[in-house]
């Protein structure tokens, strides 16, 4: 909402500040400044000039020399390629030295060698246009008509010296979308009286309910209904003030009528209407829904399809305005419009802003009455428009006001509890200061009871109140005091337990990332996921902004391999990555669905490969105390290589997966590098993982190292050669490590040769050479029954 | 005799001292004083030695043994220090050779503002909640007090799942669900991603990062909101951060306030960098709306409380100097590894 300093002032008697003083003091009071400009400081050192003689130039068809007396001893002389210049003129003349709008600067210089001390300027050269000043012309020099002499700065001259505020209003406030109501704000604000002023219109030009009828059928949408009519309209541009005001609000001044509607909306906050009575069909306005298949032309010149859902204003026969929105091409005001009807009304919010939404056009009107206007506004208003009719001379205002609806709505009363409001604000106001307060903002005391002003629909309760209360006596005002004690904050063990994780993952070298959980059902097939699985069933966005943020994943992958990709097309030679993320998994339509949260990584270069893919989750889950997970090859999971991905598991729930990508995965991604990656089911991770720590004794007695080289199948995994060492070894094992996997020449074909390094150790003595071998023993028994040799 | 005894140790001292190496040294040894060595075969005489003259030379060979000793001594640890030092002469390095690294990984630099947020606000006492990103549109709108068709709705811009479920906007229904199963004393965060349907530029994504706060309990006040976001502003952006605040309005607050902390840069005064305001917004802030407690089961006539919130990409944009919101979710290493 913008706001003219000039017309404030109207309202508020200010004292002179600076601008930065009188935002800073509104904003703190809760009516945020945005930014403010004032006019013409982009401007200087244009001014009034009056032509004084005109010569042709003698090089040229087009140039004309001119002597300009700009309010100083000497005439100067400036070149011109204007028409539309005679002697005495008054122009906008920009001296030597000037700036124009767009920082455009003006020097002295030659044009085909007549020396020339500046420029006369156009409309648009000063930054303004024809809706501003209509007796001027497009192309050419503005001559100004304006009560001015030569030397005077043009900003002077044509009024271009006012302040523009432009203010945040928040969706509780519908009244400070006007002057009025932001008036009130400042006259609060500073303490100054808020000086308002009571339309009076003079009218005797003859009955308007004779000609007009106005009656609410839908009156549960619409509260409130006026009109009158002006009858001999005299449609012209709009004086000065009012058009110089308009733009100041942002709003382009068109001609008297139609200017008026938006000088009131802007005033009171109350949009208006005005029909040229021709088009209401029997006199008659009646406030309806629409009926199914009616249809309407906008103002904008757009048919518009109608439901029982849309409010409409109809005469006789046919809707000719879409109430609160937008009048029918018909309603506007023509060059032979004579009668006309102007319209103040209040309309439901909700309907007016579903309304326009389903019609898909704001505007003015339609976002003021969205936010919920005062009934009480609307017969002022009316007034108001015709005061101003007769004030501008746009035509002759008929006696009659034709109402429907509670044009007069009783104000809301609150109880004021001035201890519950000291208790709830924490401090010590009388009941006299917040009396005061009150006072400032049109509220009124009655007893023990706030009466609240119509204007006020955000006031309905004492919280409400309070907070009135603690904006004008200053947020900043109000003392600072500690929380009382005794809370406790703390990490839970769960929140303690991702800590770790993540701290697992950085010590390990992989870089964290925070990646979008919404995808494109397209990701689904990049990573080859079966057109049957059960994992394509999504959360789907109803209202997408596009597809590729069109449903929520159900698993993290897709999410890595973009951000590979694109670290990848960045050239970085290699990447590391992983993200504790959620997995979105659809139940039931109206649940929610399970958002399961995992630990997925990714990385390619650097010589990576599965072993090292296979090392980041083992020292993993051993930081983090997860043991006991098994590990098997699977070939099935579609987006991984199927020699080369392993599931892991933890008392037979699926723990997580790894694996090197899928080479045609990695494809889609234009990856030209081998890809590795695993997911991780962090929920699982932290039921399963042991966090507190024992402590044991450091061994006591030396301990016996045994290597051993085997041969067997190729067939046989290492994973189930070392558990039978395990179970052979029994509790005298300490640890057993595999050093060496061999297949070639000197091996048997299909056969391999596998050595492993055990320590064993005892607990209650140094382990003899009986003793040793009586373990070894055991174990070789162990791996022959899975078809494992001592290599000889 | 002595005459003998003499010349072995004249002799003796003047060898070790042109000793090189430690083999020579044993060699010496052996020689002067090993059980055939030449002071050995001297005191092997001594038999024939009258009584008077015996203790005189025993006297005399035992200085010429323990001179020796020590001179063998010093000439080990001489040239001990002689290898030491070569070899240190040796191993001379170039230590402005750059040094053997272990890759580390970095930390998000959205997560690495947000554990220090949680930090400062688990050192006041509260407890960190996490809730459904997909939520119930109840949750995320009508229990705070923002009911079908408000128009608050439409500056949160919203993601529908369907008529009841939406992508939350904000992190607060974490809060009513709190409240909903948590008697006072309240006093939580609630830190976590956010959806909104804005389109993607510098700064703008239609996914983000909110914190939100909520304490309640008997007696909360106004005062204590002020106290508390002054604290955790200092906390956060230094002890000589300047904070003010400014009403506003949140359908689930009541009275509402933005926070606004002096601009770092201009001191109040105007710049660039605050696009001339001298402040900087950073959040929003209220004491809980009265419907909203009763909303959530809790009454209002005998609990208060206060709710805060802001957004998090846009106090990591400003610690950081990041100008561009996208590089968050881009993930280029070389943007991770900066910080």
């Amino acid at each position: 909402m913008n706001l003219s300093m000039k017309w404030l002032k109207e309202f508020v008697a200010l004292d002179p500040m600076p601008m930065r003083d009188f935002t800073e003091a509104v904003t703190i009071s809760g009516s945020k400044v945005e930014e403010y400009h004032t006019e013409g400081t982009d401007i200087d050192k244009v001014v009034v000039g009056r032509v004084l003689s005109i010569t042709p130039h003698p090089d040229s068809d087009h140039l004309l020399i001119c002597s300009v007396d700009v309010g100083e001893i000497e005439p100067v002389q400036i070149v011109t390629g204007a028409q539309n210049l005679k002697e005495n003129d008054l122009v906008p003349a920009a001296l030597h030295g000037s700036t124009l709008p767009n920082g455009v600067k003006i020097k002295k210089g030659k044009l085909r060698g007549v020396e020339s001390f500046g420029m006369l300027c156009s409309l648009s050269e000063l930054g303004l246009t024809l809706n501003d000043f209509p007796y001027a012309i497009e192309n050419g020099i503005f001559v100004l008509q304006e009560d001015c002499k030569p030397g005077d700065p043009i900003q002077q001259a044509i009024g271009l010296d006012d302040t523009q505020v432009e203010f945040e209003i928040t969706s509780n406030r519908p009244d400070c979308f006007s002057v009025i109501g932001l008036a009130r704000e400042v006259a609060a604000t500073f303490q100054k009286p808020l000086t308002l002023h009571t339309p009076v219109v003079k009218g005797g030009h003859g009955s308007g309910k004779e000609l007009l009828d106005v009656a609410i059928e839908a009156s549960d949408l619409c509260s409130a209904y006026c009109a009158r009519i002006v009858k001999n309209v005299r449609v012209k541009p709009s004086p000065r003030w009012m058009r110089e005001r308009l733009r100041v609000m942002g709003v382009r001044p068109i001609n008297n009528i139609v200017d008026i509607t938006n000088y009131v909306m802007l005033e009171y906050g109350q949009p208006m209407h005005a029909f040229d009575l021709r088009f209401v069909e029997q006199g008659n306005i009646r406030v309806r829904r629409a009926k199914a298949g009616e249809s309407i032309t906008t103002l904008d010149g757009v048919e518009r399809k109608l439901n029982e859902s849309n409010l409409v204003i109809a005469d006789a026969a046919k809707p000719v305005a879409v109430a609160g929105v937008m009048g029918g091409e018909y309603s506007g005001i023509m060059d032979d419009t004579t009668t006309i009807v102007f319209e103040s009304a209040c309309f439901d919010a909700v309907s007016v802003r579903l309304t326009a939404k389903a019609l898909g056009m704001r505007t003015d009107a339609s976002s003021r009455f969205e936010k919920g206007l005062d009934p009480n506004n609307c017969l002022p208003a009316l007034e108001r428009a015709c005061e101003l009719v007769e004030l501008l001379d746009a035509g002759d205002v008929l006696d009659d006001v034709m109402m429907d609806g509670t044009i007069e709505v009783q104000p809301r009363r609150i109880p004021l509890e001035a201890d519950w409001i000291n208790r709830f604000l924490g401090c010590e106001l009388s009941a006299a200061q917040m009396e005061e307060i009150l006072g400032r903002i049109g509220c009124r005391l009655d007893g023990d009871t706030v009466v609240v002003p119509t204007f006020r629909p955000d006031l309905q309760h004492k919280a409400d109140i309070a907070e009135e209360i603690a904006r004008f006596y200053g947020y900043n005002n109000i003392p600072s005091q500690s929380l009382p004690g005794g809370a406790q904050g703390k990490f839970s063990a769960r929140q303690r337990f991702d800590s770790a994780v993540s701290s697992a993952m950085l010590a390990l070298g992989l870089s964290e990332i925070t990646t979008y959980s919404f995808i494109s059902p397209k990701y689904y097939d990049k990573i080859r996921m079966p057109v049957d699985s059960p994992l394509r069933r999504s959360v789907v966005i109803s209202n997408p902004l596009g597809e590729d943020t069109s449903m929520m994943r159900t698993v993290a992958l897709p999410s890595m391999m973009e951000i590979l990709a694109k670290n990848y097309n960045n050239r970085n030679a290699a990447a590391a990555l992983f993200e504790p993320a959620r997995e979105y998994l659809p139940t039931e339509p109206d649940k929610l669905p399970v958002e399961r949260k995992v630990l997925i990584a990714g990385l390619y270069g650097n010589d990576a490969d599965f072993f090292t893919l296979k090392g980041i989750v083992e020292d993993l889950l051993e930081r983090v105390g997860v043991t006991g997970w098994d590990i098997a090859a699977a070939s099935e999971e579609f987006s991984y290589h199927p020699g080369r991905c392993a599931v892991l598991t933890i008392d037979g729930e699926r723990l997580g997966v790894l694996g090197e990508i899928h080479p045609q995965v990695q494809e889609n991604y234009g990856i030209g590098e081998r890809v590795y990656s695993f997911t991780l089911d962090l929920d699982l991770m932290f039921r399963c993982a042991q966090t507190e720590k024992h402590y044991t004794p450091l061994p006591k007695f030396p301990a016996v190292t045994r290597d051993l080289a085997l041969i067997c199948s190729d067939e046989i995994p290492v994973r189930d050669l070392q558990k039978a060492i395990v179970r052979g070894a029994g509790k005298l094992l300490e640890s057993v490590r595999l050093f060496d996997v061999y297949k070639g020449e000197q091996i048997e074909a299909g056969k391999k040769s596998v050595a492993f390094s055990l320590v064993l150790r005892s607990g209650e003595g140094t382990l003899n050479e009986e003793a040793t071998s009586s373990v070894m023993k055991k174990v070789f028994q162990e791996l022959e029954k899975i078809g494992a040799l001592l290599r000889s | 005799m002595k005459q003998q005894l003499e010349a072995i140790r004249d002799s003796a001292v003047k060898e070790l001292a042109q000793a090189k190496g430690q083999q020579v040294l044993e060699t010496l040894r052996v020689k002067y004083l090993g059980k055939k060595g030449e002071l050995t075969s001297i005191l092997k005489q001594m038999g024939g030695l009258s009584a008077e003259e015996r203790p005189v030379i025993g006297q005399l060979a035992n200085q010429v043994r323990s001179l020796i000793e020590e001179e063998l001594t010093k000439r080990a640890s001489e040239l001990k220090d002689q290898v030491v030092q070569a070899r240190l002469e040796q191993e001379k390095l170039d230590v402005t050779l750059p040094g053997k690294h272990h890759e580390l990984g970095a930390k998000h630099p959205l997560s690495i503002v947000l554990d220090e947020i949680k930090e400062i606000f688990v050192g006041m006492g509260f407890e960190i909640v996490d809730g459904p990103e997909v939520e119930y549109d109840y949750y995320n709108f009508e229990a705070l007090n923002i009911p079908k068709n408000h128009p608050a709705r439409d500056t949160q811009d919203t993601f529908y799942i369907n008529d009841n479920i939406v992508l939350r906007t904000q992190t607060s229904p974490v809060q009513v669900r709190v409240m909903e199963k948590t008697q006072p004393p309240i006093r939580i965060i609630s830190p976590g991603r956010v959806y909104r349907s804005d389109a993607v530029d510098a700064t703008h994504s239609p996914l983000f990062h909110q914190i939100e706060g909520l304490v309640v309990d008997k007696g909360i006040t106004f005062a204590n909101l002020k106290d508390t976001l002054e604290t955790f502003v200092k906390r956060l952006y230094g002890e000589d951060s300047v904070v003010r605040f400014r009403p506003h309005h949140f359908p689930f607050t009541e009275p509402s306030a933005e926070v606004d902390v002096q601009c770092f840069n201009c001191h109040g005064e105007g710049c660039r960098l605050c696009k001339g305001e001298g402040w900087i917004e950073i959040l929003g802030c209220g004491m809980v709306h009265p419907k909203v407690l009763s909303n959530c089961g809790i009454d209002p006539e005998v609990y208060s409380g206060f709710a805060l919130g802001m957004g998090l990409e846009r106090v990591v944009m400003r610690r950081y100097n990041i100008d561009d919101l996208r590089l968050f979710y881009e993930n280029d290493i070389r943007f991770l590894k900066q910080f």
